[in-house]
């Protein structure tokens, strides 16, 4: 199960992060998911890693681009990340994101600080911080669909089950 | 008024489609991950296996047990299902698909970001990752949300020593890294035509490093001649006057060799200004310039002369290299101190077989050049085959227009 709605601290990374920064190529030959949760963002800043449990990751435009690792994706979820926020993301980061169970919204946050709280409710579409209200799209059903199912893993055992 | 992504998905832009997928394809390194997903859901039949090709490129041969034990896992997996894999030594997922088995018209996805190469020859092409890969080995189908279109108009001819992949480079730069974010690239103009198949697979590879989900030529004469070198049929297609939300016009003679400055794509320099940069290792292959004709150009820079700084040379594909062995230009190329890698992404993606050292400089005729991705600490620069071969002699970043 994901949770479509959430509150947590944000965690405030930049613009053009991409999946190499996210999980390096060096970790991504193994079965065991808590590697990338363990190296996550580590050639960014080592220090992210341990803040990322039950936070609201902001990031800037274009996030996730680059390479098609799902890991980058499956790493941020396993690190606890309740939902990821940035203006705009890469496709294919943003596919993965939700088929790994991790809400993404497209949402430009002014003035990210790290001791912002963060508010996200993915079904009627909206983020509080601070108690300011953001407006987005909420997810298209399909999408919500398959995060509340907990991702593609659990919606298409269901949908093989009918 | 129809654009080639809406007549070959069959809807308008903006809207979302169930479309079966023709052709669905996957590496060593996404494909074990998509075995695993799979193993998840409950390993159910494989909806259509003929249509499903597993291609051993990334860290080809294994680099260690714990690698080998994945692919040997894999491999074990293709056999049983049925579905056509290709060992270590095929070459590039992406070179081995141009090659005969990607055909105008068809939807094409790739668990690789650079999987909209194939859009080359006028096919939908695609990127997806290991979970949605899964997703059509199980059904046959995948949802796909039709892309606006960004018409790249080119006219006029290439000056001698400057390369496809200048024009690549270039179009990134304008665009900028999210310049095209899900919009799909088309080449079209009276120039577009005369472009050849290994230049359209380098434009077209680089269009998702502008965020693209594809980039895409019109099947043509070009399209035909290269395809019937595979024996496969052609339908040509022509643009019928396809509605773009952006148009860029660019004269190929206005264009000059240019490198990608470390850590941005984007960030683009002609390579007058560079010129005199030292470099520690070059190498030249990859989806976007390890084709046999990459090779031949490096080779008639190199012939004759000895390289100054270490330089790999990787061909994309077993049938690049037997073409580069056949025609004298491996023998060149090694004579000329270049080592020579078998067939896959060789130290692209920095794993093995020419990961550089802390401090290092390189200089890739690669795609990316994101911060520690060939080498922990190491910087790099991305360029044509041609400034990758004058940059070898001189062990600096060197313009090509001074050794042709
Ligand atoms: S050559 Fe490089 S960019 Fe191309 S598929 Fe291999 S790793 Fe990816």
């Amino acid at each position: 199960m994901t949770a479509l709605s959430g509150s947590g601290p944000a965690v405030c990374i930049g613009a053009d992060i991409d999946t190499d920064l996210v999980i390096a190529g060096r970790y991504l030959r193994t079965k065991d998911r808590s590697v990338w949760a363990q190296h996550v963002f580590e050639d960014l800043d080592p220090g992210l890693a341990p803040r990322l449990k039950g936070a609201v990751l902001i990031a800037g435009k274009n996030m996730g681009c680059g390479s098609s690792r799902e890991q980058a994706a499956v790493a941020l979820r396993e690190a606890g990340v309740l939902a990821v926020i940035a203006p705009s993301f890469a496709r294919i980061f943003y596919r993965n994101s939700i088929n790994v169970g991790l809400p993404v919204i497209e949402c430009e946050i002014p003035g990210c600080h790290d001791d912002m709280n963060i508010t996200f409710d993915c079904v009627d579409g909206w983020i509080a911080v601070d108690g300011k209200k953001y407006f987005f799209r909420p997810l298209s059903s399909r999408m919500q669909e398959i995060l509340n199912t907990g991702g593609l893993v659990e919606y298409w055992k269901r949908r093989l089950e009918r | 008024m129809v654009t080639l992504s809406e007549k070959i998905l069959g809807a308008k832009a903006g809207t979302y489609v169930d479309r079966q997928v023709d052709r669905a394809f996957c590496h060593d390194g996404t494909g074990i991950q998509a075995k695993l997903v799979f193993d998840r859901i409950g390993s159910p039949k494989l909806a259509d296996p003929a249509s499903i090709y597993v291609i051993y490129d990334h860290i080809s041969p294994a680099n260690n047990s714990q690698t080998a034990e994945l692919q040997a896992e894999l491999r074990d997996f293709s056999h049983k299902n049925g579905v056509n894999f290709m060992d270590i030594g095929s070459g590039i997922c992406h070179q081995v698909m141009a090659e005969g088995l990607v055909h105008p018209g068809e939807v094409v996805i790739g668990a690789d970001s650079h999987s909209c190469t194939l859009g080359a020859l006028g096919a939908f092409a695609t990127g997806v990752g290991a979970s949605d890969m899964a997703g059509i080995w199980i059904s046959g189908e995948t949802w796909l949300r039709i892309p606006d279109s960004i018409g790249i108009h080119l006219s006029d001819v290439l000056p001698a020593g400057v390369e496809w992949k200048d024009l690549a480079l270039s179009y990134v730069s304008l665009l900028g890294m999210d310049g095209a974010t899900y919009a799909a690239l088309e080449f079209v103009g009276e120039a577009a035509q005369s472009v050849p198949m290994e230049g359209r697979l380098t434009l077209c590879n680089m269009a998702v490093e502008a965020g693209a989900k594809t980039g895409l030529f019109y099947a043509d004469q070009e399209t035909a001649r290269y395809l019937a070198l595979y024996h496969a049929p052609v339908d040509t297609q022509v643009p019928e006057n396809p509605s773009y939300v952006r148009e860029c016009f660019i004269s190929l003679l206005d264009l000059e060799p240019v490198c990608a400055v470390p850590h941005r794509v984007d960030t683009v320099e002609p390579v007058t200004k560079l010129a005199g940069t030292p470099v520690d290792q070059i190498f030249i292959g990859t989806c976007t310039n390890g084709r046999f004709e990459d090779l031949k150009r490096a080779a008639e820079i190199l012939k004759g002369h000895r390289v100054s700084v270490r330089t790999i040379v990787v061909p994309a594909s077993e049938g690049d290299y037997l073409k580069a062995i056949r025609t004298g230009v491996a023998a060149d190329l090694i004579q000329a101190g270049c080592v020579m890698g078998p067939p896959g992404c060789g130290p692209c993606l920095g794993a093995h077989m020419g990961v550089l050292g802390e401090g290092e400089v390189g200089l890739s005729t690669a795609n990316r050049n994101f911060k520690n991705r060939m080498g922990v600490g190491a910087s790099y620069y991305l360029c044509s085959p041609s400034t990758a071969a004058a940059s070898a002699l001189s062990g600096e970043i060197a313009d090509p227009r001074e050794v042709i």
